[in-house]
């Protein structure tokens, strides 16, 4: 009886698992697949991958992807981490004010926001990367304070305290031993933000300016006009490095907790 | 004499609407080992963050070595704090941990290795400079958090319940490590605590606080033997609390039944507070003492045995090395010297408070 | 003091970038083309394409996230149970897709579903008539399902990963059976997380517009696509804030009632 049901569990989870992964799969297979037709297996290319290389428009919107995020994810976490650091100075009233406000864009929806951004820029300036870079940035804030708050309230109080008592100055206190507790949330907050606007497509679709793509918008262009086999190609290797980011931050996370441990 | 090292002259703080402290004044001496006991929210927290800088009092002035320091910052007071839950940086070893202060005072790079050497021999824990926090146990975090103060040289080192997270066993062997720590340093500590034993164990002076105010000053015998009102004879120790009248000098009713004592100068026929330590109400037979009485419980705790006898229509505890079943007709008596008159509370804040404590 | 200071540039930054835009769409949607007041834009749902679209957008928006409930609570239960190494892993691969650009997935989803696509080949393979499932509602459900069902994984599985086994136990020491306490015990338990499960869902497939645009094709239209006609096609910017205007009023006040019946726990939103 417990045993079936532990086989019933495992078939449920294997199955949702197949439904969550098989159409994956078969993009990456098809990213191989010398055929044009999905359904028939041409024998394996790489020619797709080594026409992506060559194909201007594709590397200009990974180019514009990388720095546009990045920057964005930046910005995000500098003025979502400041503003934590203010708001745990600050009464409950005030702090829960500032809050409200920073959850509004996670609230909105996508397409809310990316209208509102857009109607500010085509009335104040005109849309293009600046445009986009600040619609970015507006929707990653609220997860670095989402990440970077909750920490910032598990510190110690007398941690910051204690620096001071051995004669720390406020900001050297701040920097030297509470920057290193929250740290983690920082970083976090910076990647939350940086997937966050890396598979981003309604709000940069809304804000960009003509002729800038990213990856997002791009995939959208060629899914309405028929896909081209290249972009399978893109989609894996797309697929890998975030699968390798993932791995590669969960082994830091996780040789730092054994670190911890270990003594 | 002594001189005076730190004084809190009429200090009132308050958090919101509540009063946390109320026109409170307090000497500490040098070298001295001063405790501020009490429940929790009586104050004495409070009372130790506005001499470390960590709060500014509302009203009053706070001097330290006869200087006026209550607007100095705490990262420029001559002072450091243990606290409770040891406040160790987690990212730094336990050297680096020791050395913050020092380094923040650019002392040399030998000199700071010997202090570390030297703090880590006085809290034993000698080798321990590369390990990390995490891997030590309370006890021996809260030598480390000990050992990063005093490498600052304070003149007064407060420490805010440094026992309060450990266990029992820890905490009674940790007393004597502090007191002797004290011995070596020959500084002043001042202690905040809520546990009485380690007051009385540890302290040169004592001082109780209630609900903002201070109840009573003195060393631990003093405030033992001779609580000056009910909260600190409740808080201080087991009690049996009574009502009473003094009849006259020397002689006070309690129960209906008038008890010799040798308390003078409360009038006559006060109402009064009447406090007898469970340990000094002597058991006899049936009709040998003031008030006659049946056991109504008995547990054996092991130095002693504790009984509820109930006689004139009180509850009394009592500590005895002798056992009487429970349901053994006795009788209670009193000897003079160990009956306690107190004033009654003018206030409500010096009832006895059973329930904080 | 001084640290209070260090909110201004997100002060500056909400106002400019948050409320500010909101203030725009608000004062579009409330004018017309000559910038007079008026309150057409927003009644303009009443007219039957707009209701339509509406009525498209929440009938789908409440099924997908149905079916994302019914999917991923007993998924993040059975995975809340995992004890055993790797069960970390496992959690990862369902959280995985989250990270997973939103239309690589819808493209990966379009060449199972499409008219020459996977299923079809394979009905083809067995002699079997060729199903159009693109293009029909069904299909939308498929790709809205698929896209957001690791939204609901995650926070219904980290609800349910700190409820303390210890109140389990107690509930099966006091003589509850394994059914009562899951209804009495884990299920109220894990009510936060189900609310921004739902949130998290419920909101992006209301307005949606790209899976209807993609898998839909232009034939079944949702108020998102509505509304993304008239800002990019129509350029009837009006008309587009103020719908934009009734999708914004409406979350609000499904998500005043979502919230209405939820404890105090707000920090079991999300992450």
């Amino acid at each position: 009886m417990v045993k079936a049901k532990k086989v019933a569990a495992r078939c449920y989870v294997a199955m949702i698992g197949f439904l969550l992964y098989a159409p994956l799969m078969i993009l990456i297979v098809c990213s191989f697949n010398d055929s044009k037709t999905r359904t028939v297996w041409g024998g394996f290319t790489l020619h797709w991958y080594t026409d992506l290389f060559q194909n201007e428009e594709v590397l200009l919107a990974v180019r514009t992807t990388l720095v546009l995020t990045t920057s964005a994810a930046l910005i995000a976490t500098v003025i979502g981490t400041l503003a934590c650091i203010a708001m745990s100075a600050m009464g409950i009233k005030m702090r829960t004010v500032m809050q409200s406000v920073a959850n509004i864009p996670l609230l909105n929806s996508e397409m809310v926001t990316g209208i509102a951004i857009m109607l500010l820029f085509v009335h104040f300036m005109t849309l293009g990367f600046s445009s986009m870079l600040i619609a970015h940035v507006t929707i990653g804030l609220p997860y670095v304070i989402l990440n970077v708050m909750p920490k910032l309230q598990q510190v110690d109080k007398n941690l910051y305290e204690a620096a001071l008592d051995l004669g720390a100055h406020p900001v050297y206190a701040f920097v030297k031993v509470v920057l290193p507790e929250i740290s983690s949330g920082i970083i976090s907050g910076f990647f939350f933000a940086f997937t966050i606007s890396m598979d981003d497509f309604v709000v940069t679709y809304f804000t960009k300016g003509a002729g800038i793509n990213t990856i997002s918008t791009m995939l959208y262009q060629q899914l309405r006009r028929g896909i081209n086999p290249e972009m399978y190609a893109l989609s894996t290797i797309l697929l890998f490095t975030i699968l390798i980011l993932l791995a590669v931050i969960n082994r830091l996370s996780a040789t730092r907790s054994i670190e911890e441990t270990e003594y | 004499m002594k001189n005076n090292l730190v004084e809190l002259k009429h200090i009132s703080k308050s958090f919101g609407k509540t009063m946390v402290l109320d026109d409170l004044c307090l000497e500490v001496k040098e070298n001295e080992f001063i405790t501020l006991l009490g429940p929790s929210g009586c104050g004495k927290t409070t009372t130790l963050r506005i001499i470390g800088g960590f709060e500014k009092p509302d009203q009053g002035q706070l001097f330290f070595e006869g200087k006026d320091i209550t607007d100095v910052p705490a990262n420029q007071r001559n002072l450091n704090t243990v606290f409770q839950k040891y406040a160790l940086f987690q990212h730094m070893t336990i050297g680096e941990n020791i050395a913050f202060g020092l380094k923040i005072k650019k002392k040399s790079d030998s000199y700071i290795r010997d202090k570390i050497k030297y703090a880590l021999k006085l809290v034993n824990l000698e080798g321990y400079e590369n390990r990390q926090p995490s891997s030590l146990s309370g006890g021996q975090q809260q030598r480390v958090a000990i050992a990063r103060a005093v490498v600052n040289e304070p003149k007064v080192l407060l420490l805010d319940e440094p026992l309060g997270a450990l266990d029992l066993k820890l905490r009674q062997d940790m007393q004597y490590e502090l007191m002797r720590l004290k011995e070596e340093l020959g500084i002043t500590f001042i202690y905040v605590t809520h546990d009485q034993e380690e007051a009385l164990t540890m302290s040169d002076k004592v001082v109780v606080m209630n609900q903002g105010y201070i109840q009573q000053m003195g060393t631990p015998e003093d405030i033992y033997n001779e609580p000056q009102n009910a909260f600190v004879a409740d808080f201080i120790g087991d009690s049996n609390i009574l009502d009473g009248i003094m009849v006259k000098d020397e002689l006070v009713e309690i129960l209906g039944q008038r008890f010799a004592c040798v308390d003078v100068g409360f009038g006559t026929n006060r109402p009064v507070d009447v406090v007898i330590r469970p340990e000094d109400v002597v058991l006899g037979k049936e009709g040998e003492g003031y008030l006659d009485g049946v056991v109504t419980s008995l547990i054996f705790k092991g130095v002693h045995y504790e009984m509820d006898v109930m006689a004139g229509g009180y509850e009394w505890l009592v500590h005895s090395t002798l056992c009487y079943p429970v349901g053994t007709k006795v009788s209670i008596s009193v000897i003079p010297f160990n009956i306690q008159i107190m004033n009654k509370p003018e206030s409500d804040d010096e009832r006895a408070v059973i329930s904080d404590v | 003091m001084f640290r209070k200071i260090l909110i201004s540039p997100y002060v500056v930054w909400a106002l400019g970038f948050i409320i500010l835009p909101l203030f725009m769409v608000i004062g579009y949607g409330m004018t017309d083309a000559d910038g007079n007041f008026t309150l057409e834009n927003v009644l303009a749902i009443a007219d039957s394409v707009h209701y339509k679209a509406f009525a498209n957008s929440i009938l789908l928006a409440l099924g997908t996230t149905i079916i994302c409930l019914v999917l991923a609570y007993p998924l993040a239960y059975i995975l809340s149970q995992q004890k055993r190494k790797g069960a970390g892993f496992v959690i990862m691969l369902f959280i995985l897709p989250m990270w997973i650009n939103f239309l690589l997935r819808i493209l990966a989803l379009q060449m199972i579903l499409s008219n020459t696509g996977i299923i079809n080949g394979i009905l083809g393979f067995f002699g079997l008539p060729a199903q159009h499932i693109m293009y029909t509602k069904g299909a939308i459900l498929i790709g809205m399902v698929y896209d957001y069902l690791p939204f609901m994984i995650l926070p219904v599985y980290n609800v349910m990963c700190k409820i303390d086994q210890d109140v389990i136990e107690a509930a099966q020491d006091l003589g509850a059976t394994s059914v009562i306490t899951f209804q009495k015990v884990i299920v109220p338990l894990s009510m936060p997380g189900v609310v921004s499960g739902i949130t998290m869902v419920f909101i992006p497939s209301i307005s949606e517009f790209v899976v209807a645009d993609i898998l839909g094709g232009s034939k079944i239209l949702l108020l998102g696509n509505v509304i993304e006609q008239e800002f990019n096609l129509a350029n009837n910017w009006n008309l587009g804030s103020g719908l934009s205007l009734v999708l914004m009023v409406f979350i609000i006040i499904s998500m005043a009632l979502m919230n209405r019946n939820k404890s105090e726990e707000g920090d079991a939103m999300l992450w």
